[in-house]
């Protein structure tokens, strides 16, 4: 366990305030996440799983605590600062694709460089490969509507590798999918995994879980439970 | 926006337009008829108006025209009760008179008579114009036969005459017309040439307004014949009696040397007059004048059809401001997912505002070919005169553009502060 800190959270709380009530989403959390581990999120449903998703992905600001991602406290970051960090560190995966109907695979895959101004005739190589990597090479210029779920959810990981992020965050990926395509998707995650990337799902099913590295458990906002699995027992389960 | 090329994000706009080709056609339809309208409505005024103008440019801008009007009953009632005879209008001393006025290039005298004209079985009633021989320089016409009488003509009161072609068709229509005879009134002239008119009919000599509308049947004879063979005075028969006349001059034009000069002229052309004639039996008409006047009404009248034209484009702005909105609450989902890829918050108000610029601009283009073709529908079918002028097509264009501005900055505003994470969880 040597290898160093990707993600570090101090007595992290989120509070959302509700006009008169106010109501404790995570309670202090203190959580390090190493690089090149797979780490599963796990949780019922009010536990603040949803709450720490968005905000290791940047999407929301917690209210107190600090969040280091890399070297950088994100914790306070302004609106655009935060824009500049999603799309520069951090790769999504959401369980309903969202992909952009109107534009192609291979666009689709391009979207979080067009945002740091790279232009696609500039990028065109490296979607490409991205899309070959998860087995679209054939069908870049198709739209999402043309595809299957899996396919889908294939092109949605090739976007959030396309910015090489420090992590690449999965919001119940195969959560619509049937159990075979779920599989492959999982497969396809931990060749991910294995190829060193950082890799954070969020997720109910317990087979997920199950071939992670670092499994963490939340309750009532708190960390219930933490296991950590020795990295290569991951890659052999 | 940073680094992002302009292009690629109008790319981007035209493509989720594109998406929704029926919707965005609806869209634009507004500001399609506001373009349209603007550019219609204008040309149809403009045509309008310069219809007029032009008759009033024909009558001449450095002219000014003087015509013999009868004063109003009383004042030029003679001492004589038994035989009422009208003495009145403009005399040929008052040639010389405003001849020597500043600035007076030319002047040109006219005598009309109203009377039948006759060659061989044909009669016509015609308008029998008494002129002198330069008629021809400053009046539009155009011979096709003969010349007009000269000098010499004019000087030994020769009994020539000039007709109009179609008044020639009319007496001689089997044989050819020059050197034919034709009789005015009691009087044989012979005729020396045909010429065209060229000007429009409200423009051409008439012998004032009391006497009705002008013809379409000239003759033109010398000045000094007319006096001289048909005189001054002129009966008019009416029920239970006659009214007699004597009238040398119907119309006397002046012209300048210079347009500027003609407007300051006026009062000096009516105080070389009134210490002549003691009732007031002519009236001054400034052709410039006129025009000015034209403009002035043409430019109210622009002013209003071009207001209600702009209504309608404020409508279709606020049409496409109304889409707009729905399809920001239509795209909140995607709006999360490109927040969440990394778009800012300027970015996202970059979009969206292209994307209505591009509606706009779009339905202004379309509007701008309906607005020029529509003119020419309306030329052709309803024969009325049409100018489309670029002022107007620049006008409409660019209130199309604007409106695309104003009314999109709302929406895009609206997208931008969405939260993403609510944006996202958007079904």
């Amino acid at each position: 366990m040597s290898e160093k800190n990707i993600i570090r959270l101090e007595r992290l709380t989120k509070t959302y305030d509700m006009g008169e009530v106010k109501v404790p989403a995570l309670r202090g959390l203190d959580l390090d996440i190493t690089e090149g581990s797979h780490v599963a999120i796990m949780g019922a449903s009010g536990s603040g799983k949803s709450t720490l998703l968005n905000i290791l992905g940047c999407l929301d600001r917690p209210t107190n605590g600090r969040y280091f991602l890399g070297d950088t406290d994100v914790s306070q970051m302004d609106d655009d600062a935060l824009s500049t960090v999603r799309g520069q560190r951090i790769g999504f995966v959401f369980q309903s694709y969202n992909l952009i109907d109107q534009l192609t695979v291979l666009e689709n895959i391009h979207v979080p460089l067009f945002y740091q101004g790279r232009d696609l005739t500039d990028e065109y190589d490296h979607c490409l490969e991205l899309a070959c990597l998860v087995g679209l090479g054939d069908r870049i210029d198709h739209r999402p509507k043309q595809l299957s779920g899996g396919q889908q959810q294939r092109v949605a990981i090739a976007r959030a590798m396309v910015n090489s992020p420090l992590m690449i965050l999965a919001d119940e990926p195969t959560g619509n999918l049937d159990s075979s395509t779920e599989a492959e998707i999982l497969d396809l995650f931990e060749d991910l995994h294995r190829q060193g990337k950082t890799i954070i799902t969020v997720t109910h099913g317990e087979h997920v879980a199950e071939r992670s590295s670092h499994v963490v458990r939340l309750k009532d906002g708190l960390i219930d439970q933490e296991t950590r699995a020795p990295r290569s027992a991951a890659a052999v389960s | 926006m940073k680094g992002i090329s302009l292009l690629r994000v109008v790319q981007l706009g035209i493509k989720s337009l594109l998406l929704h080709k029926m919707r965005s056609v609806l869209t634009m339809l507004g500001i399609i008829f506001g373009v349209c309208s603007v550019i219609a409505m204008l040309a149809i005024g403009e045509g309008a108006s310069h219809e007029a103008q032009e008759a009033i440019r024909k009558l001449g801008s450095r002219n000014v025209i003087l015509r013999s009007v009868k004063p109003p009953k009383g004042q030029g009632a003679s001492d004589n009760k038994r035989i009422y005879t009208a003495n009145y209008g403009l005399k040929l001393a008052d040639i010389d008179r405003l001849a020597i006025l500043p600035g007076v290039a030319h002047t040109l005298a006219k005598r009309i008579y109203r009377m039948q004209v006759r060659a061989g079985r044909e009669a016509v009633p015609c308008q029998v114009v008494a002129t002198q021989p330069h008629h021809p320089r400053l009046s539009q016409m155009q011979m096709i036969e003969g010349q007009f009488f000269n000098a010499m003509d004019s000087k030994h009161r020769r009994n020539v005459c000039v007709l109009t072609d179609s008044l020639a068709a009319k007496l001689f229509p089997i044989s050819n017309a020059l050197d034919g005879q034709v009789k005015i009134g009691k009087v044989v002239f012979t005729v020396i040439g045909i010429l065209r008119e060229t000007a429009a009919a409200d423009s051409r000599p008439g012998a004032g307004a009391a006497e009705g509308e002008s013809l379409d049947a000239n003759v033109y004879i010398p000045l000094t014949s007319g006096h001289a063979r048909l005189g001054i005075k002129t009966r008019e028969l009416f029920a239970g009696g006659y009214n007699r006349e004597r009238v040398e001059l119907h119309e006397l034009t002046l012209q300048f040397t210079d347009v500027d000069q003609v407007e300051a002229a006026v009062p000096g052309i009516r105080s070389a007059l009134d210490r002549f004639h003691d009732k007031p039996d002519y009236e001054v008409i400034v052709p410039l004048e006129l025009l000015r006047q034209a403009e002035r009404t043409k430019r109210i009248f622009n002013i209003v059809l071009g207001s209600i034209a702009g209504i309608s484009l404020l409508v279709g702005g606020i049409g496409i401001m109304n889409i707009m909105l729905a399809t920001v609450t239509e795209r909140t989902r995607e709006i999360g997912v490109r927040r969440a890829l990394g778009a800012r918050r300027r970015q996202i108000i970059t979009q969206f505002l292209l994307e209505t610029i591009v509606l706009a601009i779009g339905g202004g283009l379309v509007g701008v070919a309906l607005g020029v073709g529509l003119p020419v529908v309306v030329e052709r079918f309803a024969e009325m005169k049409t100018i489309v002028t670029l002022p107007a097509v620049l006008l409409a264009f660019g209130i199309s553009a604007l409106v695309g501005v104003i009314f999109g900055v709302y929406p895009a505003r609206r997208a931008a502060d969405l939260d993403p994470i609510e944006a996202l969880r958007h079904t």
